[in-house]
């Protein structure tokens, strides 16, 4: 599993709001490779979000070019873009985002769904996947039945089950308490030595903290990247 | 993404918005079952004149007796007997376009049998009547010449008075009494049914002309060649008006009237008459169907205003589908699947409620309906249509949203 999955030289992106310009990722050039845990820090606004939609192939940049996996998907239309999201990636929200009055199981087999799996393999994927993040006893709840963990575990089930390489996973503890946000990390670290490349968006240090590579960011660019010595999140829930 | 999927996801988001789904499927249902019925009814009326066409008999033009000036005071049709036997003939005889032209001497009276009775109309005719009427003699036989020329005294009976009569047994060779005077049925007339104006043309008891003349009608009639009518048949493709302008003409000559002098007798074209309501009817059902068809359109608006709102609520989900790898085509068609279906569970129920409504229609209003199957078919294609037409707009919609900004939509 080593290589380089992620390549990205001098992304940009820039939003228009009328006649103004908002610079909102200006020339960041990185590489990760496949297997890094890594996590992207910096105060509001400084284009993490930005960054991490346009990582995730949600949006097109406005400059420079982006490798994934060896293939140029900068270049990709909206149709293609939507199949590289569906075979390759995962996707792990702050609000969970889960489709309301609808089983976990749906929930997680939904990605199955749009590559074109039978009704009877999407159910056994899911159900595999929400026994992996230990809710294969609230297989049948709605998202309204579940508590915040419990949601998010569901949504981190979802970014799994297409096997993706990649999960993105945008301030995923941004509204859990602080043992549940280190569940979260300890499952996240769990997929991270099964082979799945992770990057995490965070505010807090201790969530970065997690992570083997931070990098920092500050007005839609890259200021600091540093290894980092990971804590392990399974030992200090025990 | 496959159609039973796309299906599943559909009825799931309809179920989710039970009551706004039902109330959406309303304008539709009502839509559709008001087509049917409209076009139940309308078909219904037209059904009747056609009805009516064919039991009157192809081109068939009139003849009543006019009236006489007499010192200025003019009296109403057929209250002096202009028109004899005669003029039928020549009218037969003379004019090409004409295929047969039968005189008709009516009178009404109580016909006994044994010890039953039943008051009906007579007519005494000549063959050519049957001929115009295109009615057959579906039981025993019709009039011999020698019967015709020699006040024969035999009768043919409509069913009605058959049934009336007789029952179920049969009247053939039984003897009956019309105005005292014995008459033996030789024969039963085919059912007709109603006319124009409503009668029960079944209730009928025709005799050769010579013996409702001789022996029915009494003496004052007796020696007069006078007839009450004269029911004419233009020959197939003939041109009706022409017919009509040169029998005029052949009757003011006969009549021996002068230029100026108004007609002593009048025409009346029922054909055209039967067409111009065939053609006002046809027309009326257009009309109902055109109708019933805006509230399909209003139905169809509906359901287009709740997908907008639909798209609009469900933006985060459109963009979490799109995040997870749905293409714009997958959101088009789930969001068009699901209009469709809105309309089609709602032509579904509005078929079933307007078959419903036109047999409460015939039942309660006594009027005829005509359910066609085609209208069926034509209500459940449009509600389909509407769904997809209407349903168009918003699911196209909600497939051009960009993943990013779908997801980040509050
Ligand atoms: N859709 C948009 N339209 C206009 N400007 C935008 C849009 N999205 C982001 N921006 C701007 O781009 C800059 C970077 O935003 P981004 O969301 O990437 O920040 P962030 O680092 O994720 O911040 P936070 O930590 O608050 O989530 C900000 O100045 C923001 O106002
Ligand atoms: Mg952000």
């Amino acid at each position: 599993m080593a290589g380089t999955l992620i390549r990205v030289e001098q992304l940009a992106k820039e939003y228009r709001m009328g006649s103004n310009v908002v610079p909102a990722l200006q020339g960041v050039s990185l590489e990760i490779q496949a297997g890094e845990f890594v996590a992207v820090m910096g105060p509001s606004g400084s284009g993490k979000s930005t960054f991490m939609n346009l990582l995730g192939c949600l949006d097109h940049p406005s400059g420079g070019s982006y490798w994934l996996d060896g293939e140029e998907v900068s270049q990709l239309s909206g149709d293609e873009l939507a199949q590289v999201r569906n075979r390759k990636l995962g996707f792990v929200f702050q609000h969970f985002n889960l489709l309301a009055r609808t089983s976990a199981l749906d929930n997680v087999g939904l990605p199955l769904l749009y590559s074109h799996m039978p009704l009877h393999e999407r159910r056994q994927q899911a159900e595999r996947r929400l026994q992996q993040v230990g809710l294969a006893e609230r297989m049948d709840h709605h998202p309204a039945q579940l508590s915040g963990g419990q949601q998010q575990r569901v949504a981190i089930a979802r970014a799994l089950v297409n096997n993706p390489q990649l999960v993105l996973a945008d301030e995923p503890t941004g509204a859990l308490d602080s043992r549940t946000s280190i569940e979260i990390m300890a499952l996240l670290q769990q997929l991270n030595r099964e082979g799945i490349t992770i990057v995490v968006v965070t505010h807090e240090h201790d969530v970065a903290s997690f992570a083997g590579r931070i990098i920092n960011f500050r007005d839609g660019r890259v200021i600091q990247d540093h290894a980092n010595q990971a804590a392990d999140a399974a030992a200090m829930l025990a | 993404m496959n159609f039973a999927a796309t299906l599943r996801i559909a009825l799931l988001a309809l179920r989710v918005n039970k009551m706004r789904s039902a109330l959406t499927m309303l304008g539709i249902i009502i839509g559709v079952a008001a087509v049917i019925v409209m076009i139940a009814v309308g078909g219904g009326a037209q059904a009747r004149v056609e009805d009516q066409i064919r039991s009157l008999g192809s081109n068939i033009i009139m003849v009543l007796s006019g009236s006489m000036t007499s010192g200025g005071a003019r009296g109403g049709a057929g209250s002096q007997p202009t028109i004899s036997e005669d003029d039928a003939y020549a009218i037969g005889r003379e004019i090409e376009e004409i295929q047969a032209a039968a005189p008709t001497l009516r009178g009404n009276g109580q016909v006994v049998f044994g010890n039953t009775n039943w008051s009906t109309v007579f007519y005494g005719i000549t063959p050519d009547y049957l001929e115009v009427r295109e009615w057959a003699v579906i039981e025993g036989r019709g009039f011999e010449p020698a019967e015709m020329n020699g006040a024969g005294k035999v009768a043919l009976i409509g069913q009605t008075v058959a049934r009336n009569l007789f029952g179920d047994a049969s009247p053939i060779d039984q003897v009956i009494r019309v105005r005292k005077v014995p008459l033996t049925v030789i024969g039963v007339l085919d059912r007709k049914g109603q006319s124009m104006t409503g009668q029960d043309q079944d209730d009928i008891l025709l005799m050769p002309i010579s013996t409702a003349r001789k022996r029915v009608l009494g003496a004052a009639m007796a020696k007069s060649r006078s007839v009450s009518s004269i029911m004419v048949k233009v020959r197939q493709g003939q041109d009706m008006s022409a017919a009509d302008q040169r029998m005029r003409e052949l009757l003011r000559q006969r009549h021996r009237l002068q230029p100026g002098q108004d007609d002593d007798f009048f025409v009346r074209n029922l054909s055209e008459i039967l067409q111009a309501q065939e053609a006002s009817s046809k027309v009326m059902a257009l009309l109902l169907a055109a109708v019933a068809s805006v509230s399909l359109l209003v139905g169809g608006i509906g359901i287009m205003n709740i997908m907008l709102v639909s798209v609009t609520e469900r933006t985060r989900e459109i963009g979490l589908r799109m995040a997870v790898g749905a293409r714009g085509r997958d959101i088009l068609t789930q969001f068009l699947v699901e209009a469709v279906t809105l309309s089609l569970i709602g032509g579904a129920i509005g078929i079933l409620l307007g078959v419903g409504g036109a047999m409460a229609v015939a039942e309660l209003a006594g009027w005829r309906t005509e359910l066609s199957g085609a209208s069926i078919v034509l209500a459940a294609g449009f509600a389909g249509a509407v769904g997809i037409f209407f349903g168009y707009y918003p699911a196209r919609k909600a497939s051009r949203l960009l993943p990013i900004e779908a997801l980040r939509y509050e």
